[in-house]
């Protein structure tokens, strides 16, 4: 399990409660329990001049802030930050274009579609597609038929 | 009122294509939103698994009920509660027709469950019948859970069926199969390894979303064996040009970056496959360039696609050229205002350093910028940096500044790895033995505990053998200076343990060396240490020893040895001591103190923990013995190979009971000792009660046991008297040194690490070093070129600090209403052409509103009440007048609503262009609504059924609503 570059991704709000999870390596319940209140502290405390990257153990949190929401990647180490950086935006302008001015409930609301969202875009921890239009596709579809 | 929401739930059905909600979910996402801690949460989540189980298990309940459930049982994990009294269900969910319902069980199940769960086999059967459907959608949700939960043994059962799908008509389908595939080869390579060619064949694709995802196990490929994928340099470079000439579909561009994900992944790649191969190489150069040329440096991502371009170069044959213009971007990354692009540009510069090392000078102001910056981040990516650039000539400035780090740091994991870095670079850098011992006393006081212990035992060798020259007089010099600062650093309150060994074992070996201190000084201070750390039984350990050697050297001398009382009474503590190793100790410093001078400078000379110790590993010394033992009639020795269980007992009791052979123990009662000590020793040995080697560190024994190095401690010391605690050491002592580490100190002649440096132009550095202190708040600039100065080496006035004075749009000017915002913000927009070197900040995407925010704005629902005043077509608006009358009195508060939901909703920073986000939020934001997707009403008939639904927020100001504006 070499390759992985992104391990997790998190969508947290400002009070540190989660709103989703998705991890690519397995963590037990504990595991994750733990390890989301860990980075979630050390982002939360950081302010907006500093870096949207922060070092932890033995990888790296890239982190980004919309409204009250915080969303976070844990990648390698060798991973380009910046990088992971727009990827981060570029999910939230993709849940924008399905949502329309997405917000924190959209996402509470319709956890199931971010995800779809998700499993599209990231496949074994890595980047698979960036096409708008091929993201939302099959969750458009699954809408028509249902 | 039921009629209402009912009304709104079919209208919410209707807006949001068959997603159905209930109330019951409504409820419970409203209240985890609202929830004000953990605590609030847990209750939530408590009470919400206890009305699950009673759901799922009511009878025949619709699917789209169940769909829910699971999708509430998704909650109740993520929000860490144990939900597998639901899995059952989510996995029956799989088999379900409708695709939805299907996919949601498949995303339920891979996020519910990991790859060896027992009930994973009952999906296998599921996926392959899905693998197998005509409906594409649904081979693409199986395959999504084949990425997820075949685990090796399971692979077979797939395995065939995402091989065909690898030529599926739909290009989605293949791209998932790719990664199927992938993910087999992560599992275990054995199983695809001659599957692997597809790979190539579909890096090929027509499609450029799969071409796209074949690189990720192409990555992966290259970088186990590079050499066997150099034939599709060609290909990689011909795709990369393609996509930079933007001969990709519209929709992979990004910002306007044609597909830059799909850039950084062949950057990757070819930064790989160029490393040290001069012809791949030069078939790059030319792209690679070209990319240069094109990167958009103004936005994120195209700075992202310019550091993954250094990255490459930095790895492939160098090229001038490219250097250079790698070396030009690196150099806008650090004089930039974002703390993101210099994080960025001090990681490239420490990759492009191995190649130009020349090139750290002209940006030595910036990185001490970056060193000082209170942002940790940074700071610990330019100590990265910094260690990379490690010389003897700045050995001492960076080493000091690391460690200055190190003590202010709290988290452990930094903390070891700086710790070692240090230990690392002194140990090859150091310019004098005296500085090395100096920087290693700084890590063991502040960071003991997390080093590791063989650098305590490197740094007694390295005072122990000196210099390695003839330099007797310069050795001892050393020696005493060692001493000198053990016997200060004492007086501090807590040290670590690592760290009181190594003064113990140096105060031991050479505390009265010099004739500086008397000996009842030194072991008044050693007993001092066993005192106060009376519970660390290696230090109490080390302290005996110490003693010993001390009142060793007292008595070779010819000194009287007049015990301290203090000394006296830890003595009989330790004589009575449950630890069998400390106990040993004491025992052995009472005989020696009771032999005559002649014999204790046999043992114990002084200053010989260098000396080679001659093994007699066959123990031939002991033939005579053995030979007198078998012509009284003892047993000749049976080699542990011929000797069977019953030989072993009889050995042993004829060992136990050697001339006690009429005591009459039946020892054949007993189950036989199969892992005995004793059957491993040989029986001669243990029939004498005069010499106990112990079995293992015997290689240490003869000559001169006891100035091992203290690490042999309790092994190698047992040796030296009559004790028979050598078997017992072995079972029960706590303290037992690992015979690995005794071999090791036992080597110690071994050559040290690569001391030997001595560069004269250090000590003027770290003169320049200390005036930089003494100045600190005099000259800031003239200080840090001083720094810069040490650090590199070259004059600092080639570069000026970067310029930080341009920052028009921070926060702070978006205090102001609204109003003035737009259009200040629009005249800063008109101001951008002359900020063009200034990086977007990436955290201020657009929303300083938020921030200062009023108020008023807290709730996006009173403003999006707000919004649908004017827009009165819906009916909804009006139940939600009838249903909560107040709130809308609350929308008609703020006037300014209109715009406030501009900076509510995540969105605000979506619509701007990048360079945009760091101008400020207002400007662009009308623009994007306009053209954004589903349209605005839409959103607000969603939100205001929500609100009609019961998510009304209960009082006027409710936590998650507030949350949404920060």
């Amino acid at each position: 399990m070499k390759e992985m570059g992104i391990r997790f991704i998190l969508m947290v709000n400002k009070q540190g409660q989660t709103r989703l999870a998705q991890y690519y390596e397995w963590l037990t319940l504990e595991e994750r329990r733990a390890l989301e209140g860990e980075i979630v502290r050390k982002c939360l405390a950081r302010n907006e001049q500093q870096c949207s990257f922060v070092e932890h153990r033995n990888y790296k949190i890239v982190y980004r802030r919309y409204a009250s929401l915080f969303f976070l990647v844990g990648v390698e180490n060798d991973e380009n930050e910046l990088a992971i950086l727009e990827f981060i935006h570029l999910l939230v302008e993709t849940m924008d274009r399905h949502f329309g001015n997405v917000c924190e409930l959209d996402i509470m609301f319709h956890l199931e579609k971010a995800h779809f969202m998700l499993e599209e875009m990231v496949m074994n921890g890595s980047i698979v597609e960036t096409s708008k239009a091929n993201i939302l596709s099959p969750i458009q579809l699954m809408e028509k038929a249902s | 009122m039921e009629q209402l929401k009912t009304i709104g739930r079919e209208l919410a059905m209707g807006s949001q294509g068959g997603f159905y909600q209930s109330k019951e979910f409504l409820d419970l996402v409203k209240s985890i939103g609202e929830a004000r801690s953990k605590a609030e949460e847990d209750r939530i989540v408590l009470g919400e698994i206890e009305t699950l189980k009673r759901r799922v298990s009511e009878p025949d309940i619709p699917k789209r009920k169940m769909k829910e459930y699971i999708l509430r049982l998704v909650y109740v994990e993520m929000l860490g509660h144990d939900a597998s009294f639901g899995y059952i269900h989510a996995v029956k969910m799989t088999h379900d027709d409708s695709l939805l319902v299907k996919r949601t069980g498949y995303l339920a199940v891979t996020l519910f469950l990991n790859e060896d769960h027992d009930l994973i086999i009952l999906i296998v059967n599921t996926i392959q019948k899905d693998l197998k459907s005509d409906n594409y959608l649904v081979v693409c949700a199986a395959l999504n859970a084949v990425c997820k939960l075949i685990n090796e043994e399971t692979i077979p059962a797939v395995l065939p069926q995402v091989v065909d799908l690898l030529a599926h008509p739909k290009e989605a389908v293949r791209k998932k199969a790719i990664m199927a595939l992938h993910r087999f080869y992560q599992k275990s390579p054995s199983s695809v390894s001659h599957l692997v060619s597809n790979f190539r064949k579909r890096l090929c694709d027509n499609d450029p979303g799969v071409m796209g995802a074949t690189l990720c196990p192409l990555f992966e490929l290259v970088s186990t064996d590079v050499n066997s994928y150099k034939d599709l340099v060609i290909s990689f470079v011909s795709i990369l040009k393609q996509v930079a000439e933007r001969r990709l579909p519209k929709a992979y561009d990004y910002h306007q970056m044609p597909a830059p994900f799909i850039q950084i992944k062949l950057l990757k790649i070819l930064a790989l496959l160029g490393s040290g191969d001069k012809q791949a190489s030069e078939n790059m150069y030319t792209v690679v360039g070209d990319i240069f040329r094109k990167c958009d440096s103004s936005s994120n991502i195209g700075n992202a696609v310019l550091y993954e371009c250094i990255c490459c170069v930095s790895s492939i044959y160098p090229n001038p050229k490219l250097l250079e213009s790698a070396a030009d971007a690196i150099s806008r990354f650090l004089k930039s205002d974002s703390h993101n692009l210099k994080y960025m540009g001090i990681d490239a510069l420490g990759r492009l350093i191995k190649i130009s090392p020349e090139i750290a000078e002209q940006h030595q102001l910036a990185v001490i910028d970056c060193l000082e910056d209170p942002d940790d981040t940074l700071k610990r990516k330019t100590f990265e940096l910094l260690y990379k650039m490690t010389k003897s000539t700045n050995v001492e400035v960076i080493v000091d500044r690391m460690i200055d780090y190190m003590i202010s740091i709290n988290d452990n994991h930094y903390k070891t790895e700086i710790a070692s870095r240090c230990v690392e670079l002194a140990e090859q850098f150091a310019p004098s033995n005296q500085w090395f011992i100096q920087i290693m006393n700084k890590v063991f006081e502040h960071a003991g505990d997390l080093v590791n212990i063989k650098v305590a035992h490197n740094l007694m060798r390295l005072i122990a053998e000196g210099f390695g020259e003839d330099d007797d007089s310069a050795d001892s010099q050393l020696r005493s200076s060692a001493v000198d600062s053990y016997l200060h650093i004492l007086g501090e309150p807590k040290i670590p343990s690592v760290f009181l060994q190594l003064i113990c074992w140096v105060l031991g070996e050479y505390g009265t060396a010099d004739g500086k201190y008397s000996a009842s000084y030194i072991t008044g201070k050693l007993s001092d240490v066993a005192e106060a750390y009376s519970n660390d039984e290696t230090v109490k350990a080390y302290a005996v020893t110490a003693l010993m050697k001390i009142y060793a050297f007292e008595i070779a001398a010819g000194r009287k040895v007049d015990m301290l009382p203090e000394c006296q009474s830890l003595m009989e503590q330790f004589l009575a001591s449950h630890s069998t190793d400390l106990q040993q100790r004491a025992y052995e410093l009472q005989a020696v103190i009771g032999l005559d001078a002649h014999a204790v400078e046999s043992i114990m000379p002084s200053d010989a923990s260098c000396e080679d110790i001659e093994v007699d590993k066959a123990l031939s010394f002991l033939n005579g013995y053995i030979q007198d033992s078998i012509e009284k009639g003892a047993q000749p020795y049976i080699p542990e190979s011929e000797r069977s269980g019953m030989l072993n007992i009889s050995n042993f009791r004829n060992q136990d009971h050697h001339g006690a052979s009429s005591h009459g123990l039946k020892f054949e009662a007993y189950e036989l000792p199969k892992q005995t000590v004793q059957s491993r020793i040989p029986p001669a040995t243990l029939a004498s009660t005069e010499f106990v080697p112990v079995p293992e560190p015997m290689s240490v024994r003869e000559s001169y046991p006891t100035t091992i190095v203290p690490s042999a401690s309790s092994d190698a010391e047992s040796t030296e008297l009559k004790l028979r605690l050598d078997g017992v050491q072995k079972k029960w002592g706590r303290q037992t040194h690992s015979p690995a580490t005794s071999t090791s100190s036992s080597t110690s002649k071994k050559t040290v690490n690569g001391i030997k440096q001595v560069d004269g132009s250090n000590t003027s550095n770290s003169s320049t070093w200390e005036t930089y202190d003494s100045r600190k708040h005099v000259e800031i600039n003239s200080e840090k070129q001083k720094l810069a100065a040490s650090l590199f080496g070259g004059s600092s006035k080639t570069e000026k600090k970067p310029a930080t004075g341009h920052k028009i749009s921070k926060p702070s000017s978006h205090m102001v209403e609204k109003s003035h915002v737009r259009k200040s913000s629009m005249e800063i927009a008109s101001e951008k052409k002359a900020l063009v070197h200034q990086p977007p900040d990436l955290l201020d995407f657009g929303e300083p509103t938020v921030q200062s925010s009023d108020p008023p704005s807290v709730d996006p629902f009173k403003e999006l009440e707000g919004l649908l005043e004017p827009t009165t077509q819906l009916g909804s608006t009006a139940a939600a007048a009838t249903n909560s009358p107040d709130i809308m009195g609350l929308f008609t508060e703020t006037p300014g609503g209109t715009h406030n939901k501009d900076d509510s909703d995540i969105l605000s920073s979506l619509s701007k262009q990048p360079v945009t986000n760091m101008v400020g939020g207002a400007t662009s934001t009308q623009v994007a609504q306009s053209s954004k997707g589903p349209n605005r009403k839409d959103s607000l008939e969603k939100d205001s059924l929500v609100r009609q639904m019961g998510v009304t927020p209960s009082s006027p100001n409710p936590n998650l609503f507030k949350d949404l504006l920060g």
